[in-house]
């Protein structure tokens, strides 16, 4: 069997990424035709820059939901004789299926690693994100709305956590070690709960989406006791649950279950982006807060926290989405980062970072294996950021 | 203006403080320290000896107490051996007696303590090891300030004209571009067989001793992208804004030529705000100082860092953190002073 040429490899790859050109032209047509009413995202098509980011950031998100149909290979699987191989060899023993970007270091498609890989970004990053949205949104709103000596502490503890170097961070508190130290407690059902420094993170930091939406819901609806009973319900009700279940590990019913390393990372992630967060937010409640229509329901007599959730808030979404897309994108360098240094990931795990680390050692000799994960992780990257550019643009027009 | 900085400076003491209580913390968790005795006595230590050991060497004391010898505000510990009556404690190294041992030795004493892996004084190798990372900043600054503020200037002058446009695609393409990143895509163009040019050497071990274009270019450039992007992007707004000034305008109907407005009246106004971002740059750097220091393979800073945490050398690991510390509250406070200082709009009472 002869192995592939260049543009054999080109085309093959054009074409195992099928779905996702499909997924793509129907989402973009669907955009383009409905522009009109998809408010700031619709009018996002006017900028190339910010088009050019949303098809990349698209590219990627239909890549990690069909990555069970693009990848020609499982990410683990190791054939014989395909070790360190160039990119479009043929695989031994099964005719017309090759390895299109090569194998890595331990015959393994890098192909089929790089799609994969996608998916362990993808998931992680847009939660961390959001999660220290909540929390930065949940203490920044009332530090720039009262000030004084809370907005004082709050403050001096976020730039605390701006002055460590991040780096640093990271390698003292993703590893295995830092996970089983701390008292044992016992919990129901056979669940054993550790008081670690990362446990104890995630207990804490983990409260702030319940906290969030309990005062939502209460500030909006303290009038309408029968709508107010059923949102409260349903957030506490899942709310507790997902809070076991990730916190404690001990979901009754098994659903909301994150490994150990799983959730260092994300804690330490979440721990991390949530001072700037916080600082935004805060930043931005300041100016707003001086507003005209905060005065007039100031004067209508609405209680602080309505005024913070339900008028400030809402106007300050301009510079908190664009944000929002920024984060992502500096959270997954952060991954990257993390798997680079083979921090609290396991070594099958075909994160980016790890990839090009493990390539990277064989670069001049094989620079097939660290190549693809660092255009991969790179493409994402600038189409988040491309995104971010786009919608501040198209926020500043109104 | 008195007031401001000595309230900042206080703020910073309080900032240094507390994060070094951290780092102590959390690099003397108990399994460290386990390892720790394991690596200086036995592997095979059972579980009772390596408590006996953490207890003869002061680790099982109050945190707040070891903290304060550390850091050398509390008098060191000693203990007298019930049975041979031979003191030791830690500030008594060997060749001095009890009495001779001065009662305080930790950090403000210039004690940084003794590195296991490099078998050295740690205060001797961290003064090394800044000095070759001192070096590789000194060249991404070199490369990366004029860089970064002639694209900001250039994209700014004239927003959203297609220069700016192309410029500021360029800038996010750099932010975008993590070190790991730039550096593997560097390596492969510019020092593999497949790119085929092999103008520079993949790594820079030899740079060490001395530093060429052929072994330092690419570290430097991988580092200097990544960091250009941002300040570009900040010189470029912080342009923009002053080119919609009335001055300006002024300075422009009065008969001034564009490029005479734009070095005269603009640049300086423009260039206040970038200042802030580059001393915030830094820290910042540290980051990438420690990938690209390890991709290349140039033992500095953060070379050691990384070799500190994998080999769990305790003390090397405090300082090198301290330092990184220090390194981000120091440019912090100059940041914020050179802010002030060069803004004559903000009175800071």
């Amino acid at each position: 069997m002869e192995r592939l040429g260049g543009f054999e490899i080109f085309g093959q790859v054009m074409w195992q990424f099928l779905p996702v050109w499909i997924a793509l032209i129907v989402i973009l047509f669907a955009s383009v035709h409905f522009r009109d009413r998809l408010g700031l995202y619709g009018k996002l098509f006017d900028s190339p820059i910010g088009m050019a980011g949303l098809v990349l950031v698209l590219f990627w998100v239909l890549t990690a939901i069909f990555a069970d149909q693009i990848a020609t290979f499982d990410a683990l699987d190791q054939l014989s004789g395909m070790k360190n191989k160039k990119p479009g060899w043929p695989v031994n023993g099964q005719e017309g299926r090759h390895y299109i970007l090569g194998g890595d270091n331990l015959a393994r498609d890098v192909f089929s690693r790089m799609v994969y890989g996608s998916r362990e970004v993808l998931v992680i990053a847009p939660a961390a994100t959001l999660f220290a949205f909540m929390v930065g949104i949940t203490l920044g709103l009332p530090a720039g709305f009262y000030g004084g000596r809370m907005d004082t502490v709050l403050s001096f503890l976020a730039n605390l956590v701006l002055a460590f170097p991040v780096i640093l961070l990271f390698f003292l508190l993703v590893t295995p070690e830092i996970r089983a130290d701390g008292p044992e407690f016992q919990l129901w059902g056979g669940h054993k709960w550790i008081a670690s420094v990362p446990n104890l993170m995630a207990l804490f930091l983990f409260l702030f989406p319940i906290i969030f939406f309990i005062v939502l819901w209460v500030s909006r609806y303290s009038t309408q006791p029968r709508k107010l009973t059923i949102y409260l319900a349903v957030t506490l009700v899942i709310g507790i649950w997902a809070y076991l279940g990730l916190v404690f590990n001990a979901d009754p019913l098994g659903i909301f279950y994150m490994d150990p390393n799983l959730l260092n990372i994300f804690v330490s992630v979440v721990f991390v982006n949530s001072p700037t967060v916080f600082r935004i937010v805060r930043g931005v409640t300041i100016d707003i807060k001086t507003r005209d229509y905060v005065a007039a329901a100031q004067t209508r007599g609405e209680r602080p926290w309505y005024i913070m959730l339900w008028e400030v808030l809402p106007n300050a979404r301009g510079p908190l989405i664009v944000d929002f897309c920024l984060r992502i994108g500096y959270t997954t360098i952060l991954l990257g980062t993390l798997g680079f240094f083979g921090l609290g990931v396991s070594p099958e795990s075909p994160n980016w970072g790890q990839t090009i680390n493990e390539g990277r050692k064989l670069l001049s000799l094989y620079p097939h294996l660290a190549l693809p994960p660092a255009l991969a992780l790179m493409s994402l990257v600038l189409g988040l950021n491309l995104l971010a550019d786009g919608l501040r643009e198209e926020s500043l027009k109104d | 203006m008195g007031s401001f900085l000595l309230k900042r400076c206080g703020v910073m003491f309080l900032t240094a403080l507390c994060l070094t209580f951290i780092v102590f913390f959390l690099t003397n968790l108990d399994p460290n320290l386990e390892k720790l005795t394991k690596s200086e006595g036995n592997q095979r230590m059972t579980d009772v000896q390596v408590e006996n050991w953490l207890q003869k060497n002061g680790y099982r004391q109050n945190l707040f107490k070891r903290y304060g010898e550390w850091l050398g505000v509390a008098p060191g510990w000693t203990r007298e051996d019930p049975d041979s009556g031979a003191v030791t404690g830690r500030c008594i190294r060997s060749g001095v007696t009890a009495e001779e041992a001065p009662q305080f030795c930790g950090l403000l004493q210039g004690h940084w303590g003794h590195s296991l892996v490099f078998k050295e004084p740690i205060g001797g190798i961290i003064i090394k090891k800044l000095g070759l990372t001192g070096w590789l900043m000194l060249w991404v600054m070199i490369a990366m300030v004029p860089m970064a503020l002639l694209i900001g200037v250039i994209a700014g002058m004239r927003e959203g004209s297609k220069t700016d446009r192309t410029l500021s695609t360029f800038s996010i393409l750099t932010t975008s571009t993590p070190e790991y990143v730039s550096g593997v895509i560097l390596i492969v163009i510019f020092a593999s067989r497949l790119g085929g040019l092999r103008w520079f050497k993949g790594t820079s071990q030899s740079a060490m001793d001395n530093i060429t274009f052929e072994n330092f270019f690419l570290p430097v450039v991988a580092l200097a992208l990544y960091g250009m992007g941002y300040i570009a992007r900040m010189t470029r707004a912080s342009m923009a804004e002053v080119m919609t000034e009335q001055y300006i305008r002024t300075a422009r109907l009065k008969g001034l030529s564009f490029s005479g407005v734009v070095v005269k009246h603009a640049l300086r106004n423009a260039l206040i705000a970038p200042f802030t971002v580059i001393m915030l740059q830094i820290p910042w750097l540290l980051t990438g100082v420690v990938i690209i220091e390890t991709l290349f393979n140039y033992k500095g800073f953060g070379w050691t860092l990384v070799a500190a945490v994998g080999n769990n050398d305790i003390e090397l690991m405090m300082a090198a953190s301290v330092v990184a510390v220090m390194v981000v509250l120091i440019t912090q406070l100059i940041s914020d002073i050179g802010y002030v200082f060069l803004n004559p709009r903000i009175r800071v009472s």
